[in-house]
């Protein structure tokens, strides 16, 4: 046990974690680093001149080259291995892609043909779905009936894993409120705090140097300090555009047992109807009806509804339909039990992680 | 209609080739979301309008709004913040 534990320092395992956690540089050994020459700017020019590139396309483009310049930059005597190397990657890419390619079609070729009486989907299920769907769930869009009676517990999981999704982000892209708001005077103070530390490298650089980094980072990270925008033409269609998008919306959701749609579709729309005003108004206006409390709010009491509803269903076996609410007649919007207050909840749920998306990516927080 | 099937999967097919040859990030967005306005009218010929909406608000709607805001971040639109820097 002893010598395992000597050993240890020195495994493979052990280097292995290193490098996970950063503590050794792969580059830092094998390559050196030195500062392009001459003949290589050459090289470089000619592709330039052979195919011309738009005015737009530039700024990517001199990314493009900076990125492709790297591995000349090293410079190390095997650079004709490099360019090897480079030239099999190509080559090696574009058979991938093509093997990908036939593999695919091969796959499709033994698919059964489109819409086969004989094919193996046609079976009882689709046919009791089909037959009885109307009568067992009080849906007259079958889908419908079948994503929130049937198969309900699936589309709970499928909600969950929107929250979870946007959760994920809101961990991705969180700006603490100290980052954010009073970041000015927050850096300022922490300046002063951490003054005397001389393990501090960032103290190094003077105060002027400092402010406008922080002030950057906060323009980086904080979008709102461009608003409000008062884009006239965006402002004006949004006001006829935002109130239709969102009836449209309501629209869907309260008629996915009657019609094409449903939660997800009309959550989605719905969503894209706040994305849109909260482009044209800023946030300030959005905060007025729409804070993360009320996302929060929203979002458990809605994902809350659908497991007490639903969630009785798996512990019976997933073969439990009947919710005590009357069925009512076909057709009817008070009809079909359970599934419009399910929908609602989708939604409600959808239209949230799809603005709290948005959000998040704008300004890293709700 | 079969004709009109016949030109709706071609341009899909080139929309999707297209996207992966175009060096500008942003003109492959908008390809994209033309893609999924494509896959928005297939749906609705293949008889599901269900997935016809979804795919008209998340695929052409929602994605490439994510998409956008993330080009703006890694600063691939240049010409938004110039524009924005010269007004202030």
């Amino acid at each position: 046990m002893s010598r395992q534990r000597d050993d240890y320092e020195n495994s493979r395992w052990r280097k292995f974690r290193s490098w996970i956690d950063g503590e050794v540089d792969p580059l830092a050994s094998g390559i050196m680093i030195q500062p392009p020459k001459a003949p290589i700017e050459k090289r470089i020019e000619k592709p330039k001149t052979e195919n011309p590139v738009t005015l737009q396309s530039e700024s990517i483009q001199d990314k493009d080259r900076e990125w492709n310049q790297t591995p000349e930059e090293k410079k190390d005597p095997e650079g004709r291995g490099i360019r090897w190397f480079c030239r099999f990657y190509q080559v090696m890419s574009v058979f991938l892609c093509l093997s990908i390619i036939f593999v695919l079609l091969w796959t499709i070729a033994y698919l059964p043909a489109f819409g086969n009486a004989g094919n193996p989907d046609n079976n009882e299920v689709s046919a009791r779905y089909i037959e009885q769907g109307l009568k067992e769930t009080g849906a007259v869009n079958i889908v419908t009936g079948m994503i929130l009676d049937y198969r309900a517990f699936d589309t709970f999981g499928e909600s969950c894993v929107l929250f979870i999704a946007s959760c994920c982000v809101l961990v991705l892209l969180r700006i603490d409120a100290a980052d954010g708001k009073g970041s000015f005077r927050d850096t300022k103070n922490r300046a002063k705090k951490t003054k005397g530390d001389p393990e501090n490298n960032i103290m190094a650089e003077p105060e002027a140097v400092r402010t406008v980094i922080a002030r950057k980072r906060l323009e980086e990270a904080d979008d709102r300090l461009y608003e409000p925008k008062n884009d006239v033409i965006l402002q004006k269609c949004a006001c006829v555009l935002v109130p239709l998008i969102f009836v449209f919306g309501i629209y869907i959701v309260l008629n996915g047992h009657l019609s094409p749609g449903g939660g997800f579709s009309g959550g989605a729309v719905l969503g894209s109807g706040l994305i849109f005003y909260l482009n044209a108004f800023g946030f300030k206006k959005t905060e007025a009806f729409f804070t993360e409390k009320i996302y929060r709010r929203l979002t458990l009491c809605a994902l809350t509804f659908y497991c007490m509803a639903k969630s009785y269903s798996f512990f019976t076996g997933a073969n439990h339909l009947k919710s005590g609410i009357p069925l009512g007649t076909p057709g009817a919007i008070l009809s079909s039990g359970l599934i419009l207050p399910l929908n609602i909840c989708v939604g409600l749920v959808v239209a949230c992680t799809m603005y709290a998306f948005y959000a998040l990516f704008r300004k890293g927080g709700m | 209609m079969k004709v009109f099937e016949i030109v709706l999967l071609l341009s899909l097919v080139v929309c999707a080739v297209s996207v992966a040859f175009t060096k500008d990030l942003l003109t492959s967005i908008v390809i994209f979301m033309s893609y999924s306005l494509i896959m928005c009218v297939i749906w609705v010929l293949l008889q599901s309008p269900d997935l016809a909406i979804t795919e008209a608000a998340v695929g052409a709607g929602v994605t490439s709004i994510l998409f956008f805001v993330t080009l703006k971040k890694i600063r691939a639109i240049r010409r938004e913040d110039g524009h924005e820097q010269a007004e202030r």
